[in-house]
This record gives C-alpha cells, sequence and structure tokens, in this order.
C-alpha cells in the first residue's frame, strides 16, 4: 500500500509544485501509516533519487521520451497501472495544467474518488474529508471522498515544502505504453521569467500605470523581488501586456503567498482570480478602490513615485 | 462535423456567497443564474464559429440538471446551437455528471465534444477530462486556441509559463478557456429562433457518485487593511518582511 505522488516535470526538470505535491503526499502517508511513493513519466534531468528527501521512499519511472510532451491518455493508463501495482491508496497531483488533464481521467478509470483544488491535508477522523476552495475562492468546501482508492490534486502554493533527508529507490516502472495521439508541433516559452502560477510573489499592474512605456518601474520591483509579473484584465485586452500575464476570473488564477496590485481598482472578476492570495498589497491612488477592502496593506499615493521608492527598499532589505 | 458543448448553469459572478443547513447546502435566495462564462464565452462561441465557416456543422448543448436550467440552456440556444438536451436530474458530483455526457455523446456519434475549463462555482476542472476517460478519446486541457483542419484539430494549450501547439485527430475532448473565442451578446433573432428549437429532455443514466459535499465554511473575513504612509515605502516593506514575512 502507498500513497502515489505524480511528480511532474518542465523540459525534464521537476516543478516546484510538485515538491508541495511530495511533501503533502509524505504527510499524508504518515496520516495512514504507509510509504509515500512517486512516478515519473517522460525524460529526467535532476537526480530523482534525491527526491527521497521531500519524503518519498520510491520513484516509480516511466523512462520514455515519447511522454516527454502530455497526452492525459497515454499518461493516464502508465501511471493507473504504476498505482495499481503498488497498491495506491491514494495518489496526489498538484492542480496545476498537467493534473488538471490527468487526475481527471484517473479518476473516472479507477473510479476513485477525485478532489480538485485542495487545499490541506485530509482529515481522517470520520471517513476521508479534504477542504477545497470553491466559488473562484470566495468559500471552501469539504469534499467526502468515498471510495476505496481516492485521488487529491493540490493547489499550488497551499501546501509549504519540507526538504528533510532521504533518498528514493529509483526503479524503472514497467507499464504499457501507447503511443501518443495528442502531437506538440511547438512549444512557446515566455523564457527567464518566473512562471506566474508557480510564483511565491506576484507583481501585478493595472491602467493605473497610464501606457505600456510605464512598466518599467513594475518590471523593476518583480526583479528585486524575484517575482512573476502580471496585469489586470484591461491591460491585457488593450494589449499594453501580453495575455499570459492576465489574472483573473477569466485569466489564470494564483494563489502566491505575496500579491502586489498597482493601479488596480479590485474589480470583482479580478478579485476571484486573486483572493487566494496569502498577503495583498494594494498601491492605488483612490482610496476608495474596492481592492483595499481585500487588501493586507495598503497605500494610497502615486504609483508612479512609490514603487521605484518601494524598490529601493526592498534592494536595501535584501542585501 | 458534429459537436456537443456543456452547458452549465452558475451563480453570476457577483451573487452573495452563503450556506444554509448547518453549512451543507448552498444558500440560492436571490441569487442571479448565468451560463458558467468558460462554457458560454469560449466553447460555445467557438463552436458557433465554426459552423459559421461550415454550415453542414451541427451543434448540440448538453446540461446535466433539473428544469430550472432550461432557462440557461434556451440563453446558449438564443446564441447559437442547434438542439438542445437536457439530462433531467439533481446535479451529482462530477463523476456522475460526466457519466451523464459520456452516455449521450456516446449515443450521439459526435466528432468534438467542447466543455468549458472549469465552472465558478465548484471550480473542478474535472469534467472534460472524465468524459474524455469515459468516452476512451484524447483530451486537451486548457486550449488558448482551436483550429480545424478536415479531421484534424490544431490547438494551442497553456502550459507553465507558456504554451504550446498540439495536433490531435478527432474525435477529441476539448477544454476551452480564455482566447479560444470573444464572448458574444445574443441578438432578438437569436432569442426568438431559441424559442422554438428542440430542448430533448432525457431521463439518467445509472452512474456512480464518488464524492459529497460534508459542508461549506466561508474564509475567515480578513482583519481589514494597514495604511502606510505613501512617505513611508520603507515601513511598508519592513511590515512586509518582519511581520507579514513573505519577503
Amino acid at each position: 500500500m502507498s500513497v502515489l505522488v505524480f511528480i511532474d516535470t518542465n523540459e525534464g526538470h521537476v516543478k516546484k509544485a510538485s515538491l508541495e505535491a511530495m511533501t503533502y503526499g509524505a504527510k499524508v502517508a504518515e496520516q495512514l501509516g504507509i510509504a509515500a511513493e512517486g512516478v515519473v513519466v517522460g525524460t529526467a534531468k535532476d537526480d530523482l533519487a534525491a527526491l527521497g528527501k521531500y519524503g518519498v521512499k520510491k520513484i516509480h519511472h516511466v523512462n520514455n521520451p515519447a511522454l516527454d510532451h502530455l497526452d492525459a491518455q497515454v499518461f493516464t493508463k502508465a501511471i493507473a497501472e504504476v498505482a495499481t501495482k503498488t497498491g495506491a491508496k491514494v495518489i496526489v497531483f498538484s492542480n496545476n495544467v498537467d493534473g488538471k488533464s490527468i487526475a481527471p481521467r484517473l479518476s473516472a478509470r479507477l473510479k476513485a474518488a477525485l478532489v480538485s483544488g485542495a487545499v490541506a491535508l485530509p482529515d481522517t477522523s470520520n471517513g476521508f474529508i479534504v477542504k477545497k476552495n470553491v466559488f473562484s475562492g470566495k468559500a471552501f468546501a469539504n469534499i467526502s471522498l468515498n471510495t476505496d482508492v481516492k485521488i487529491i490534486s493540490l493547489n499550488p502554493n497551499a501546501y509549504q515544502t519540507i526538504a528533510g533527508e532521504g533518498t528514493a529507490e529509483v526503479v524503472i516502472a514497467d507499464v504499457t505504453i501507447d503511443t501518443p495521439k495528442v502531437k506538440v508541433t511547438a512549444v512557446n516559452k515566455v523564457s527567464g521569467e518566473v512562471p506566474l502560477t508557480e510564483a511565491e510573489i506576484v507583481v501585478s499592474a493595472g491602467r493605473g500605470l497610464k501606457g505600456p512605456e510605464n512598466w518599467k518601474i513594475v518590471e523593476d520591483l518583480a526583479h528585486a523581488l524575484h517575482a512573476a509579473l502580471a496585469c489586470s484584465r484591461p491591460v491585457a485586452d488593450a494589449h499594453w501586456r501580453p495575455h499570459n500575464e492576465h489574472v483573473g476570473q477569466t485569466g489564470t488564477a494564483i494563489a502566491p503567498t505575496l500579491y502586489i496590485a498597482i493601479g488596480i481598482s479590485g474589480a470583482i472578476q479580478h478579485l476571484a482570480g486573486v483572493n487566494r492570495s496569502k498577503v495583498i498589497v494594494v498601491i492605488n491612488k483612490d482610496p476608495e478602490a474596492p481592492f483595499f477592502k481585500a487588501a493586507d496593506y495598503g497605500i494610497v499615493g502615486d504609483a508612479f513615485e512609490i514603487v521605484p521608492k518601494m524598490t529601493e527598499a526592498v534592494k536595501k532589505i535584501k542585501g | 462535423m458534429k459537436i456537443l458543448v456543456c452547458i452549465s448553469k452558475t451563480p453570476d459572478t457577483t451573487a452573495k456567497i452563503a450556506f444554509t443547513d448547518n453549512n451543507t447546502k448552498f444558500d440560492t435566495s436571490g441569487v442571479q443564474w448565468i451560463i458558467n462564462p468558460y462554457d458560454e464565452w469560449y466553447s460555445l462561441v467557438r463552436a458557433i464559429e465554426l459552423k459559421e465557416a461550415d454550415a453542414s456543422t451541427v451543434i448540440h448543448l448538453i446540461t446535466v440538471g433539473t428544469a430550472d436550467a432550461e432557462p440557461i440552456i434556451r440563453k446558449a440556444l438564443a446564441l447559437g446551437g442547434d438542439e438542445a438536451i437536457r439530462v433531467n436530474t439533481a446535479n451529482a458530483d462530477s463523476f456522475y455528471i460526466a457519466s451523464q455526457i459520456a452516455e449521450v455523446a456516446k449515443q450521439g456519434g459526435y466528432d468534438l465534444v467542447f466543455t468549458g475549463k472549469e465552472t465558478i462555482d465548484y471550480n473542478g476542472s474535472s469534467i472534460g477530462g472524465m468524459v474524455a476517460e469515459l468516452l476512451e478519446l484524447p483530451y486537451i486541457s486548457l486550449a488558448t486556441k482551436f483550429e480545424l483542419g478536415g479531421n484534424k484539430a490544431t490547438v494551442t494549450r497553456e502550459i507553465e509559463g507558456g504554451e504550446e501547439v498540439c495536433e490531435v485527430n478527432l474525435p477529441a475532448v476539448v477544454s476551452c478557456q480564455k482566447g479560444v473565442a470573444e464572448q458574444r451578446i445574443p441578438n432578438m433573432r437569436g432569442i426568438m429562433a431559441a424559442r422554438t428549437k428542440p430542448l430533448k429532455v432525457v431521463e439518467p443514466s445509472a452512474a456512480d457518485t464518488l464524492t459529497a459535499v460534508a459542508s461549506f465554511e466561508l474564509p475567515p473575513p480578513k482583519a481589514g487593511v494597514k495604511l502606510i504612509s505613501p512617505d513611508n515605502v520603507e515601513e511598508l516593506v519592513r511590515l512586509l518582511k518582519e511581520e507579514a514575512k513573505v519577503i
């Protein structure tokens, strides 16, 4: 019996969200008195044995370059076979792009109850209940998983990674690998930046910046904080910034530990994408901006004066 | 080309979120219902565009719900689509709903099943993947572009820190998000036409539920914003480091 964690990779490197999933899976395994194991699909460039420090004892590697790009159907079949062979009781995914594609398929294939967007460890005192975000971050639901095998898809940034000691045993998984039907023909990466959904700190700006030529002060602050950049919908719609930076209900939903909103009024659709952030800082010249109601810290004032000062203060504090 | 578009009824984005029956049920009093925005703006509109490009395309809409979902499905028909199917059952969990959609899809012989990337109420992002697995079809999730060339779809999908372009032969299941299409407003002609379009009601097939909502809860209220003087930006940075401990 095991808790099996899907260890997701990006160009062969383990994603940050998967470190969280492993730490979480190890804790669930401890709750159940069983071992945590992992499964990696496709080529791996990182030292998989070293992932033992996140609490996984054994890693099953489906080592086949045909699976370097996601085909959820083929991945699901391979992961299902590993899960069955290892007697997985709980299967953990990160609720990122790959998790959203694979976990529901696996749920249907194994007829295993799925909770997607989990934010806490299961409560096993009376059944198996997992808390998740619902209503776009405005509430939580406690979901009872009523099958023998259970699948948890953990929200990125919802569980703190803990690195301890240990080495994992790495085994090559002997599973069926079907020919992928989804053929990837091009990959367009925004290089050199922190991926928005994985970022711990996000610096975001809106129409208050007045024009795309004024983004340097935002970029400087993001750089000083090692943060990802984001923007509001009007900014993306006006093509001041690329669409992949748009956060909010119709854009990307994020949950960083720190979200800094500059010149964004805080419409409800924007809040729906960011209200899971742990700490929200709002900088806006309008004291009536609705965003202040959702903020932890705020400055009422001119972003063009405040943001450069903030960048300097961050540089000073970080040495 | 025969397309099935999945339509979900959700509370309006601005609806007040509250719970009743000892926090076990969503309080629907005073709630405005809408078509789930991802279903409406992206998957439905893209399907309509495909029909505009090729008039032989047939679009069916499906919703799983009781009779109170009919105004929503009529509203969707006002935007476009040839007919709608309502599976007459109260919403259970996502596996049960996906099983109903898969059953209808199996009988209908669709080339393409479209879903939104998630619903704005349960945020499960699960129906598309489950339907695909039940139908044993390829699944491309979180599409930002969808093009059709004969029997082959070229789909751009979101990945961490970018996007990738992929190709798949139909039939397939695709979940859609921003980028796939632009929101449309139904016109009077569409609204009139929707009144007479067929809306078939079918009874649910046997399926299991795997999960249940034990309870809901609201997040603890925010302590309120701590305002810092614009002349003292360093104090904000100090608070973020020493009090909030986030930098």
